[in-house]
């Protein structure tokens, strides 16, 4: 028998004993925990009371709601959506992290919910961005959601895995998001369709905590199912630590990383070489429609955003601040942030780069998912150009204008110059 | 036993060039600004309504038409509505060359028939608005205006219990304790 790829250990892992979890079985996944957000969520409870009446959820330790879309609501509609979740949760002892905490992909992480290893399911498509810690994390609707809720498992396809190898490293003003931006110019939006990736190579090694959470969010603009990062030192460290932070009487897991066998099978190698690394950027309408930034530089913009599951982390936040510090953005620029947690805005209020931020003309909003899905704020109109750190820039995604998707750092050059710049290596000659 | 071979009127989604149209993600089906919609009978109105050239696709459709679209049909979110407006409406099948993962799981679990089908891009200027389509879940064949006959890939077993069953929480009273 061949050696088995990290989801393939995953599964074994969360499956019965008997069952193979050779790439195309479809096998009964074991679910550790089970979430929904406020989209989706309304449906999940209505599914929920249709077919199982008030039967109590598998386990009410293991199920919770994030809200993070529309946070606070906006509307009367998504507010009583919020409500319907909020009464049945209470109902069935299910705890809400509610429309102050944040993106709920980043709040199990924080929050030590979810750890290497771990199975994790929930409505919002990007939760595959748990890869970042070596757990399985997958988006789904809200009918599976809600058997998952009821049974605690769901059935799965185990994916192929294809191992996608970084050859070099990159350097300032590049970030882990060019370096995204450089694999999925070359995987493309197809390129990882209904598989399972790993990612490998020594600038992958070397990726800290929210660089790993850009490049396992954006698998699924990619096709994929997930992919993952296997878990450095560092990370075990962070996760183990987040565990025993938690403040509820949860399970107690045992983090230990989950790693590929080295005689694993692989269902393709694309070697990615980023020795020459430059800032990227991604033209509408499409994620993976990747040039260099020179290739657009010079375009006038009329919005920026920083933020989104992609690039919400208090880190992208400060390398913005290093550059617009002592500055201000140009005067036709509309230009707001959405820290992706509460935590996360907590630490930029803390360390004066929501200062810093806020002096350069920035606007600056609660946690959430805001200016990425059309939330609680920023859409664009006709004719307007936005230069976004978010994952997707499909048609109509954050209203009617161009959307290209790019790094912080290019975020907030052009920022400045009120044009598409290129970002350079001195953060203090940005103007 | 429900039906596992049906015939309908097409609809072939393509660009204002003619082309099949690709990479057809959740917000072109069914955009964000309607999520608050949990009724699915509302859904129906607004599917494709922000795809260029389909706005006025709910308006156009029968119950019992068929769709076609090109690779990585409802790509992008995880929202069950971007299914269920085609459900509203009663579209037969969604016939595409392939389709988003999420997008296969969520019409798989609510019985939406889909059916993927390697290679239909090159042979996608055969396919018209109004042809007759007829599909067989079992075999996967596809056939064009009753001649034309096209290999697709057949339902998977998961996929034909759980179209038998109705949708995926009859699926699992089905299964009962061993689930």
């Amino acid at each position: 028998m061949p050696g088995q790829t990290i989801i393939q250990k995953i599964f074994a892992a969360h499956t019965s004993a008997d069952a193979s979890v050779a790439p195309g079985s479809i096998i009964w996944l074991d679910l550790d925990v089970r979430t929904a957000r406020d989209f989706g969520g309304a449906n999940v409870v209505k599914n929920y009371q249709a077919h199982y009446g008030d039967a109590p959820v598998a386990d009410k330790n293991r199920t919770f709601f994030t809200f993070d879309l529309v946070v606070p609501p906006s509307t009367i509609p998504y507010a009583n959506n919020q409500q319907i979740c909020r009464t049945w949760a209470r109902q069935q002892g299910v705890k809400v992290y509610d429309v102050d905490a944040g993106i709920g992909s980043h709040i199990v992480i924080e929050e030590g919910v979810a750890y290497p290893g771990s199975t994790l399911v929930g409505t919002d498509s990007h939760l595959n961005i748990l890869g970042a810690i070596g757990a399985f994390g997958q988006g789904m609707g809200d009918q599976d959601i809600a058997f998952a809720f009821k049974t605690g498992r769901t059935w799965f396809e185990v994916p192929p895995t294809m191992k996608v190898v970084v050859k070099g490293t990159y350097r300032y003003p590049c970030t882990a998001r060019d370096l995204t931006l450089a694999i999925m110019g070359r995987l493309g939006s197809k390129g990882a369709l209904g598989r399972a990736i790993e990612f490998y190579g020594p600038a992958i090694d070397a990726l800290d905590l929210p660089g790993r959470i850009t490049l396992a969010s954006q698998v699924t603009e990619m096709g994929g199912i997930v992919g993952f990062i296997p878990p450095s030192a560092e990370i075990l460290d962070y996760v183990r630590e987040r565990v025993a932070a938690r403040d509820d009487p949860l399970w107690w897991p045992v983090v230990e990383g989950v790693y590929a066998d080295p005689d694993a099978e692989y269902i393709e190698t694309v070697e990615v070489d980023i020795t020459d690394l430059e800032p990227l950027i991604a033209c509408p309408p499409s994620p993976t429609k990747v040039v260099p930034v020179r290739q657009v530089a010079g375009r006038r913009i009329d919005s920026v955003f920083l933020g989104s599951c992609t690039n919400g982390r208090f880190e992208d936040m400060a390398a913005v601040a290093d550059v617009v510090r002592g500055k201000r953005i140009a005067p036709w620029v509309m230009a707001t942030v959405v820290p992706a947690t509460r935590q996360v805005y907590e630490q930029m209020l803390r360390s004066g780069v929501l200062e810093t931020l806020f002096d350069a003309g920035f606007i600056i909003s609660n946690p959430g998912c805001g200016g990425c899905a059309s939330g609680h704020l920023g859409m664009t109109g006709e004719g307007q150009v936005n230069i976004s750190t978010s994952n997707r820039n499909f048609p109509g995604k954050q209203g009617a204008g161009d959307t290209y998707l790019a790094s912080p750092l290019t975020a907030a050059w052009s920022a400045l110059r009120g044009e598409i710049a290129v970002p350079q290596g001195d953060p203090s000659l940005a103007s | 036993m429900k039906e596992t071979k049906i015939k309908g009127r097409l609809w072939v989604l393509t660009d204002a060039e003619g082309r099949l149209y690709d990479d057809i993600d959740t917000d072109m089906i069914f955009h964000n600004r309607y999520l608050h919609i949990t009724d699915v009978a509302q859904m129906g109105q607004y599917a494709l309504d922000n795809l260029k050239g389909w706005q006025d696709f709910a308006k156009k459709a029968q119950a019992g038409d068929m769709v076609m679209a090109g690779r990585n049909f409802g790509a992008g979110s995880s929202r069950q509505q971007a299914v269920d407006c085609f459900r509203a409406l009663g579209i037969g099948a969604i016939v595409a060359e392939s389709f988003g993962a999420i997008y296969k799981r969520n019409a798989i679990n609510s019985g939406l028939p889909i059916l993927t089908l390697p290679g239909l891009t090159e042979h996608a200027h055969l396919f018209h608005n109004g042809d007759e389509l007829e599909v067989d879940f079992a075999t996967g064949q596809v056939v064009l205006n009753g001649s034309q006959v096209f290999q697709g890939e057949p339902f998977s077993q998961v996929q034909m219990d759980i179209y038998q069953a109705g949708d995926l929480f009859a699926y699992g009273k089905l299964l009962g304790a061993a689930v």
